[in-house]
This record gives C-alpha cells, structure tokens and sequence, in this order.
C-alpha cells in the first residue's frame, strides 16, 4: 500500500513505514471483511481468528523478551 | 483431497484486469469468478489452495504460526488492495474458504443484496487508520510538585500530611499516585474524544479497535486511539490535514496515520456477525 497522506501527517507519528505494520493489517484482516457464516463449506467460520493467530503473537514476543514485565496497556482500564 | 478455494474480495463488473498477475496465500495464481443469475454484476476474487494446508485442521495449525501467518496476511492484503485500487471492494474475512468455483457463484448469488449494500456504502470511500499515544506521566498537572497535595484531587493527603507515622504516609502516597494516575486517566480519555470528535466530522463513519498490544505495536505510554474512519476519496487530503493539525492543537498527544485501506473496517456487520 502506499500512503497518499501528505508527509507532515506521517511525521506527527514514529515514523513512516514502506510495509504495512503487521499489528495493524491483524486488526484489519483478521478482524475485518465480510464474514460469511453458516455458508462456509469448512469450519473456518467457527474459529476465533482474533484468538488464534493472537497465540502466535504473544508466544512469539515471549520467545523475544521473556524477562520483562508487562505494562498495563490503557486498554484494561478502559471500559470503551 | 482437492483443491480448495479461497475467496479475497467481491467486487463489481469483470474485476481487475491486473489481478491475473497476483498470486494469493500459497502462491496461486489468483482469477475471478463471475457471478451469474442473482449474483450477476458481482466478481468474486479467488485462489485455487490446496487442501493440505488449508482444509480445517492444517489451516488451524498455520494460523498459530506466526511467520505462516503474516506471509499469509501479507498476500490476503495484497490481492485486496490490488482489486480494491481497481474499483469499489468488500473484502472478505481471511480464511474463507470454499470447497469449489459453484459454491462461491452460490454464495454470489445467494447474498447478492448483501453484497450490493455493501458495495454501495463503502463506494469511493477507503478506510484511514488513525492511532493516538499519550504518556501517563505528562501533562502539566501531572508533572507539578513533588507534595502529593499538588493537584486538585490531593486534599484529604495534604490534610493530615502532619502524621509522621511511615505507614500512613505510605498509604497518602500511594493514594497520591493513584489520584494522579486517575487523572491522567480522564485527561487522556478527553483528549482521545477530542480527536476522535475532529475526525469523525470529515468521515463517513468511524470504528474503534482495541488498543494494541505494547510489545506488538513496540510503543510506550497508552495508545488512547486505535480508530479507522471511512472517508470519501476526494477528501482524503482534508483528513489527512486534519490529522496534523490535530497533533499540533493537542502536542502531549502523538498521532500516528495509516492508509488508504481497502474498507476492512466497514463491511462486517453485513452478514450478520454471529451473536
């Protein structure tokens, strides 16, 4: 994808990237799109993609950092 | 066991002409399917895959591994933005997967309103992804004077500072830091509605994720704002303007911008998302 926002809006954030961010194509991907259920011929439709592939992502930031301590993101104090 | 197939987007007419030269999630090359009788005018876009890796069960285990997984988001995207550069696209949900050509025409044909009213809300339209971060300790009653009676919600602490038992002064200064970081709770949940109000006037409609994860996203403090707005193409620029003066009436916020997106956010509820 490559970004159509004029480059003094990129500059207000860490940075501009070439590639996608892979945490945000999740929130789309995974997330996002139409859902079909009921007429998906496997049972792909049950399964809690969010869930699934955010397994993947957390055991492998563990591999990565396994000495420190999480911080309270803003989320769990958020009711929204 | 056969081939499967999986479907990446829905999109009007014969469906871009660019899409022959894509490959999909294991490398197909990826086609369309047009729909016929009442799915007429719709063009599914697909990839033959095969069964092997994803039928129920092997696709269940790629799902949980991460490098099969971002390659497999990664090429799901990419045919997505391909089709939807070309002309109005609802995306599908990864991992949609059929058995055969006939059931993607039957599910074309069968949710062809659906499918339509999808199409007609997110037409010339593209989703904006907007993130806001904010450090807790900033701001400038947060980083006033070391006494605890400092801000506004500290009077009960300031009251009774003459007790020099160590545990109670433990305990006011524990309370201290709580109503602080309240504080700077509500100051940043206010700041995260004053952008979201600034935004959502110049789009279509706007949508909140949940937050990041910290180590995921590699950011610090609170991301206040994970949004995604749809916004009407010619007004893209205005957005994006919109965006950075946003971060320069608000400088203890760090806003981050995203896009143009297919219109992933904004298409969901159409089918009727399982209750």
């Amino acid at each position: 994808m490559t970004s159509r926002a004029p480059s003094s809006a990129a500059a207000a954030g860490p940075g501009p990237e070439r590639q996608v961010a892979l945490v945000d194509l999740l929130d789309r991907v995974l997330a996002g799109g139409v859902v079909i259920s009921g007429e998906v011929v496997l049972g792909i439709a049950d399964v809690d993609l969010v869930r699934i592939s955010l397994r993947a992502l957390v055991a492998s930031i563990r591999a990565v950092q396994e000495d420190e301590p999480a911080s309270a993101p803003f989320a769990e104090t958020d009711p929204r | 066991m056969n081939d499967l197939v999986w479907i990446y987007a829905v999109t009007t007419g014969p469906g871009p002409p660019e899409a022959a030269g894509l490959s999909g999630v294991a490398a197909e090359p990826v086609r369309a399917v047009e729909g016929e009788g009442g799915g007429e005018g719709l063009t599914a876009v697909v990839g033959t895959v095969p069964a092997a890796d994803f039928a129920e069960d092997p696709l269940k285990d790629h799902l949980e591994d991460l490098r099969w997984l971002e390659a497999a988001a990664r090429a799901h995207h990419e045919v997505i933005d391909t089709v939807f550069r070309h002309g109005d696209t609802v995306p599908l949900q990864f991992a949609t997967v059929y058995r055969d050509d006939d059931s993607v025409r039957a599910v074309l044909r069968e949710r062809s309103a659906d499918f339509t009213g999808a199409l007609a809300r997110v037409h010339g339209q593209e989703e904006w992804g907007v993130k806001a971060y904010m450090d807790p300790g900033g701001g400038p009653e947060a980083s006033g004077g070391p006494a605890p009676s400092g801000g506004p919600g500290g009077g009960a602490a300031g009251a009774s500072g003459a007790d020099s038992r160590p545990g109670t002064a433990y305990l006011l200064r524990r309370r201290a830091q709580r109503d602080d970081r309240e504080q700077a709770f509500q100051r940043a949940r206010g700041r995260a509605e004053d952008v979201r109000g600034v935004l959502e006037s110049l789009a279509t409609r706007g949508v909140a994720h949940p937050p990041q994860d910290p180590k995921l996203a590699a950011y610090q403090g609170w991301m206040i704002l994970n949004d995604s707005f749809l916004v009407e193409r010619d007004r893209a620029e205005e957005f994006a303007a919109a965006v950075t003066s946003c971060a320069e009436d608000f400088p203890e916020v760090e806003l981050e911008l995203s896009g143009p997106w297919p219109p992933y956010s904004f298409v969901g509820e159409v089918e009727g998302r399982r209750a």
